[in-house]
């Protein structure tokens, strides 16, 4: 465990040391403090649009963050060479593996901790009110939910030959996820055989991430707490998805020549 | 090789045909200029006519507000969400709902992931004015969180008057700031002059809370002008749904406002021409005979008409 933990340690350092992190934050500031100074009816109260639009920063920002981190990490060691020392010291191809997601992992839980508090604060200055245990629950599934794509992603990292379409493909398929997964089996009951099954079957296959954006909902409209039950069986969920990705990866990368 | 006085004479002509070109363009282009000037709005002037539709998707992100999320998407029945709830409630727009489900668009769970799905996103009707999801009426006036989106749609489509009638009439009732629904009534009646809607709901901001009944008749009148001739020698089947509404909407506001000034046969009579156009003749005659009690009882205090 200690190896997996030095290895993810590396990750997390990696992530304060680029910029992607730094630049994202502040872009989604200025973005947001832009959109507060408008107008609206010399109404000072009003603050939901300007909390949708920055949680709606924060996911785009966090899957940024989290793809691009995971789907570099296996390709950068390969460049750089550093590959091959790293798997000679006593640490095996599944504990690399763990400790770059763990790191991965961890380094979003870092930002989304940057990101919730800028949203706790910014909601808190118009509304003067702090759910603290709402906003905790959305950025606890969120993190999870990060889990999920940063798996997918280190699985992808694997597979294709570039980061840069292992990044796109992860992000299209995320984002077909979080649009269309919902509706996936009421589009499956309009179509014809064998169609209708595949699609059927995909829609209970994908990781229902939607689940966890669909939360941006409650937050923005102050809806009442979920209850912590629910919330638990969304993280064994994705735990389970985690899991089964990251197991994935793990048999792929123990099969795949490293030179 | 071509001798230099060619070229000076090509040179010549082209600034002369250049010069010719700019004189008799520059005419064209300023009549066009002014023709798109229609719209000092920058959104406008960037997207065109393609703002309307982004001044349509924020009306609906308004409507979304209205009901704390729990809104259909393409995927859902809209059926009971053909007019924006948020417009349809003021009372100063046809409502075209009928027959729709809008408290249980989304029908029973599908499947496990749907019903499990459910417990993450906004899951029950309600209206912002009511309370919103925790139905607390002390947070009414958090209907103030539709108008960012409102005030958007109005500056993408300016020609759009229901959405300035919208506006106003939840600046006035929910946030009581009648100044600022005055104000933006009269901009939309700056981009839609002489639009009914527009005009009613000016009218009643005035009569109902600044009981200015002289101002208030003024506008109705100006607002009944340009109905009248819409619904003219038609019989109320052979009108339009919308100009039916406008017509007996704003003969009813003349009404309350004669019966509120204690002119009962004025009343009586606006009341007899909403009868005429009215789905529900006999409410409407009931109501007339209670003005003819009236006349007979002894005067009143009045409250303006809501």
């Amino acid at each position: 465990m200690k190896i997996i933990w030095a290895v993810a340690g590396v990750a997390v350092k990696e992530l304060y040391r680029r910029k992607d992190f730094y630049v994202l934050f502040i872009v989604t500031i200025l973005i947001c403090l832009v959109m507060a100074s408008v107008n609206v009816f010399d109404d000072r109260q009003v603050v939901r649009y300007i909390k949708e639009l920055a949680l709606l920063l924060i996911w785009i920002s966090s899957l940024v963050i989290a793809i691009t981190t995971a789907a570099r990490q296996i390709p950068a060691e390969k460049e750089q060479r550093t590959l091959l020392p790293l798997l000679a010291k006593p640490l095996s191809r599944t504990q690399l593996l763990l400790g770059k997601f763990l790191g991965c992992w961890l380094a979003c839980g870092l930002a989304l901790v940057c990101f919730y508090i800028f949203f706790g604060a910014l909601a808190a200055s118009r509304e003067h009110q702090w759910p603290v245990a709402n906003y905790c629950e959305a950025a606890f599934l969120h993190w999870f939910a990060l889990g999920v794509v940063i798996a997918m992603s280190l699985l992808g990292s694997l597979i294709f030959a570039a980061p840069s379409s292992n990044s796109t493909i992860c992000f299209v398929v995320v984002a077909t996820i979080l649009c269309l997964a919902r509706y996936l089996d009421t589009l499956a009951t309009a179509m014809n055989e064998p169609l209708r099954s595949i699609v059927y079957a995909i829609y209970f296959l994908v990781p229902h991430l939607e689940w966890v954006y669909g939360m941006r909902n409650l937050i923005v409209h102050d809806w009442p707490l979920v209850e912590w039950r629910f919330v638990g069986q969304c993280i064994l969920y994705l735990l389970t998805y985690m899991a089964v990705f990251l197991t994935a990866a793990c048999l792929v990368f123990r099969r795949k020549p490293i030179n | 090789m071509m001798p230099s006085r060619l070229y000076l004479l090509l040179f010549v002509t082209f600034l002369v045909l250049g010069l010719g070109l700019g004189a008799g363009l520059q005419p064209q282009y300023r009549a066009i200029e002014q023709q798109n000037r229609q719209s000092d709005n920058f959104f406008s002037l960037l997207f065109g006519d393609s703002s309307r539709l982004f001044a349509n998707n924020f009306s609906v992100k308004a409507d979304a507000y209205y009901h704390s999320g729990y809104y259909p998407t393409i995927f859902d029945n809209k059926k009971g969400f053909q007019t924006l709830h948020v417009a349809e409630d003021t009372g100063a727009v046809a409502s075209h709902n009928a027959g729709g489900d809008d408290t249980g668009f989304m029908g029973p769970p599908r499947n496990w992931v749907d019903a499990f799905g459910r417990h993450f996103i906004p899951n029950r009707h309600s209206h912002l004015d009511e309370g919103g999801p925790t139905a607390d009426a002390r947070t009414a006036e958090e209907v103030g969180e539709i108008l960012p989106w409102l005030k958007f749609s109005a500056e993408l489509d300016p020609h759009n008057a229901d959405t300035f009638v919208v506006i106003a009439f939840w600046l006035r009732t929910k946030m009581n700031d009648n100044t600022n629904a005055i104000d933006v009534l009269r901009d939309g009646l700056r981009h839609n002059p002489r639009d009914p809607e527009l005009f009613f709901e000016l009218a009643r901001v005035y009569l109902e809370h600044y009981a200015d009944t002289d101002r208030a008749r003024n506008i109705l009148d100006a607002a009944l002008q340009q109905v009248e001739p819409k619904i003219a020698g038609r019989t109320p089947d052979q009108m339009d749904f919308d100009d039916r509404f406008r017509y007996e909407k704003i003969q009813m506001k003349l009404s309350e406002l004669e019966e509120y000034i204690h002119n009962y046969p004025a009343a009586i009579d606006h009341l007899q021409k909403v009868k005429a156009v009215s789905p529900a003749p006999v409410d409407i005659q009931r109501h007339i005979e209670q003005l003819r009690q009236k006349m007979a009882a002894p005067a009143a205090t009045n409250t303006p008409p809501r």
